[in-house]
């Protein structure tokens, strides 16, 4: 089996008219990165250790790499499973492109933890709760 | 997969053949007899809505003599639970909350 079906990633692409020093402000300061996706004690810092919390759990992430305006990446922990959230940011003449790759999904990280506060996901995480039960 | 999804989403939707699925998920294999003493609803209404699951894939049955044993078929759950597409929901709707953070930011 290859890697490539052991992992799968997730890639997010958009062009922001907006510069790159104003986007790296929202992906790195605490106060902003609250307003637009989780509440957290995140550092610019190499091997920080932060949480983003939400009302349906947290994810435990440690800082992998920070290249000012250019690129942020950290890990992403969750279900006792890591994957890396990967922001690259570069510029353009009318703004910013930036491109989020989330890699490192295996097979088993189907917990649909994410939107646990939907109804749908919480009746199938329960299920998967039982089904983790299971001999 | 739309369909699987349309499928699976009519089936359970309904919440008496919902809670008889979550219960074949949590007790393992019932028979129909037993399904019906916590059911609520008569043993024609609980072969009805368990043959709707079979339709579905969601339960298989089991004949042994004259009982007939249902089982949970949680693969069929799969299309539901794709955490790739999960995530790329996500992030598309954080972006949007970024965008919209941007605009109301200070130069």
């Amino acid at each position: 089996m290859s890697d490539a079906s052991k992992t799968r990633s997730v890639i997010v692409e958009r062009e922001i008219s907006f510069p790159p020093e104003k986007i790296w402000r929202a992906l790195t300061q605490p106060h902003l990165i609250e307003e637009w996706l989780m509440k957290n004690d995140f550092k610019p810092a190499p091997d920080h250790k932060f949480r983003f919390t939400a009302d349906w759990g947290g994810v435990d992430c440690r800082v992998l790499t920070v290249e000012p305006n250019r690129t942020l990446s950290y890990t992403w922990g969750a279900m006792s499973l890591e994957s890396v959230v990967t922001w690259t940011l570069t510029p353009t003449s009318t703004g910013t492109h930036l491109r989020m790759e989330h890699a490192g999904f295996g097979p088993d990280m189907q917990q649909a933890y994410m939107g646990a506060k939907h109804g749908w996901q919480r009746f199938i995480a329960k299920l998967e709760t039982v089904v983790e039960k299971e001999p | 997969m739309p369909d699987a999804h349309d499928l699976l989403f009519r089936t359970l939707a309904d919440p008496t053949r919902r809670a008889l699925f979550e219960r074949l998920c949590r007790e393992g294999e019932q028979t129909v007899a037993a399904l019906t003493a916590q059911a609520g609803v008569s043993q024609p209404a609980v072969s009805k809505h368990l043959g709707v699951l079979k339709q579905a894939g969601l339960v298989r049955d089991r004949h042994e003599g004259r009982l007939t044993h249902y089982s949970a078929q949680l693969s069929a759950l799969a299309p539901l639970i794709d955490w790739t597409s999960q995530m790329t929901g996500f992030w598309q709707s954080r972006f949007d909350h970024l965008e919209d953070l941007l605009k109301r930011m200070d130069q």
